[in-house]
């Protein structure tokens, strides 16, 4: 793990139409690998990294390689270097692959040759409606917008939710390839996906970090597994 | 048959005046989701500045009506730009107070109006042409209604093309469906908020100058009459919908002028009743989202 992490975020807290929905949040994302954000359904997952992002009201300190971005506007944010991959993927139903695409780049050399070498599905299909793709490859056109920028962070947000198992395979490959050249935020609640690709793992309970710690001791602790992630074993997964 | 042509001819040229209102309505509703009751506001100033413009030219000649609509434009464009940067973006997202503040800018406006050329309608010329008429299978259609139908079509063909070949347009269609994730990718949507408020701004300030050619005079209260039947048209084809607009444009001004021609005037009410028909059937609209 190198010196500085790539994100701190200390004393998060959010709220959606009045109501808290991060209580306080704090943890650091180490400048590489991939690090991965656990916790039960509707603990808070998706609404910390939207609050980082400041898609929902947050107060708290967010820092991003050393420089404060909790003031800035989301735009600005995503500016800064994050590319976001959000939950349910969130492509432009009625625009083609190739629209949703351009629409992401924000460099002078988009990433395009890196992009369509991950994803040679999409090649074919960039002049299909994203909208009338199937989900696996939705979720490839989401995570091909966040990757087709060098950015400093990933956050991506149930990127095998909703997937066959095949689809599964690919996305999780896409990631560790992806990993290799940004450090990544990755909620997910596949735990093998987890086990393959997270080295750090916050554990989020009610709205905070109840644990953080080595991915692996994590999900090899039965007890914790249980108690905090609400599975039998690590081994059975998580597919609710 | 002749009277069936010129009925509806005229519908089609009165459907294509409420589009050019209607398209700038329906791009900052499926945008903004702002219900712009200021956009009259936009309609009379331009064509307010339109007839100053023309009248200094001399209004019978060409030059002067063309200067007219490029004044109306440019009008309708500078003041719904400034419209969004001082009163609906301070106010971002949210709706009801945006809403409230074209109504309020639309009442002080027309009062404004009033107070610079009087409450009483001032009468326009035009090009000798343009008061005449063009006989069709025995109809004679007045050529202001080709004037409209042409400015109509340009402004649906260079919004489609807009829309669909520029990166603001493809901002814009992707903002239409999700301003977050717009934002999320690194976009100002602010931007495109404001560039929506130029593009109808300025069709409803063209709109402005040839609705006074159409209605022969200029009056503060031009575009408040013009703006419940181009809202009535946006609702019906579908808030949000370009297309749906259009659609809708036609229709209601053809059925408007049918009852108003054998049901003794009635295209107004009528116009009101298709509204209740629509909202029953399709409440989204013809070519609304169900949402
Ligand atoms: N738009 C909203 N309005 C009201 N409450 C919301 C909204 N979005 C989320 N919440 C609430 O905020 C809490 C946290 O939700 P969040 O989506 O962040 O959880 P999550 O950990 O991502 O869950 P999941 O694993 O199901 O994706 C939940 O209790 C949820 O009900
Ligand atoms: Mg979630």
């Amino acid at each position: 793990m190198s010196a500085q992490p790539i994100l701190e975020v200390e004393g998060l807290q959010a709220t959606i139409a009045g109501q808290q929905v991060v209580e306080d949040v704090s943890f650091s994302v180490p400048s590489t690998g991939i690090t991965a954000v656990l916790g039960r359904n509707g603990v808070g997952k998706t609404s910390t990294l939207r609050a980082i992002l400041g898609l929902i009201q947050r107060t708290g300190s967010v820092t991003l390689a050393g420089d404060r971005i909790d003031g800035l506007a989301t735009h600005r944010i995503v500016q800064r270097g994050i590319g976001y991959v959000p939950e349910d993927r969130e492509v432009f139903s009625k625009l083609t692959v190739a629209e949703n695409l351009a629409l992401a780049e924000r460099q002078k050399n988009p990433r395009r040759e890196f992009v369509d070498a991950l994803f040679p599905d999409l090649v074919k299909r960039r002049q299909q409606a994203a909208g009338t793709l199937s989900g696996g490859q939705q979720q490839m056109v989401s995570l091909a917008r966040a990757l087709i920028n060098d950015n400093r962070l990933l956050m991506v947000d149930e990127p095998t939710k909703g997937l066959a198992p095949r689809i599964v395979g690919e996305v999780a490959e896409a990631l560790a390839e992806a990993s290799a050249t940004v450090p990544i935020l990755l909620v997910e609640q596949n735990l093998e996906v987890v086990r393959r690709l997270a080295a750090d793992a916050i554990v989020l309970d009610g709205g905070r970090v109840v644990h953080t710690g080595d991915a692996n001791a994590i999900l090899d602790d039965d007890a914790l597994v249980h108690r905090l992630l609400g599975v039998g074993t690590a081994e059975t997964g998580a597919s609710a | 048959m002749s009277t069936l042509i010129l009925i509806l001819i005229t519908g089609v040229g009165l459907g294509a005046l409420y589009f050019l209102v209607a398209s700038g309505l329906s791009l900052i509703y499926g945008l903004m989701h702002v219900l712009n009751f200021a956009h009259g506001a936009f309609l009379t100033f331009g064509a307010f500045l339109g007839f100053e413009i023309a009248r200094r030219i001399g209004s019978d000649t060409w030059w002067a009506f063309a200067a007219s609509v490029v004044i109306g434009g440019v009008v309708g464009a500078l003041f719904a730009t400034l419209t969004e940067l001082a009163l609906i973006r301070p106010l971002y997202e949210r709706h009801i107070e945006q809403v409230l503040v074209t109504v309020g800018l639309a009442l002080a406006a027309v009062a404004l109006f009033e107070g610079i050329w009087g409450s009483d309608p001032i009468y326009i010329s035009a090009p000798a042409w343009m008061n005449e008429t063009t006989s069709v299978f025995g109809a004679q259609v007045p050529n202001t209604y080709w004037v409209l139908m042409a400015a109509a079509t340009a402004l649906l063909i260079s919004l489609v093309v807009f829309l669909r070949f520029t990166r603001f347009g493809m901002i814009i269609r992707a903002g239409v469906e999700n301003r977050k994730m717009v934002t999320a990718l690194g976009i100002d949507v602010r931007k495109a908020f404001t560039l929506v408020f130029a593009i109808g701004g300025s069709a409803a300030g063209v709109g402005g100058v040839l609705a006074s050619h159409y209605t022969g005079y200029v009056s503060a209260h031009l575009g408040s009459t013009l703006l419940i039947f181009a809202f009535i048209v946006t609702v019906i084809g579908g808030l949000g919908s370009l297309t749906g607009a259009a659609i809708a444009s036609v229709l209601v001004a053809v059925l408007q002028q049918f009852a108003n021609y054998y049901l003794g005037g009635t295209g107004d009410l009528i116009v009101v009743v298709a509204l209740a028909a629509v909202l029953l059937v399709r409440p989204a609209g013809l070519l609304g989202r169900t949402a």
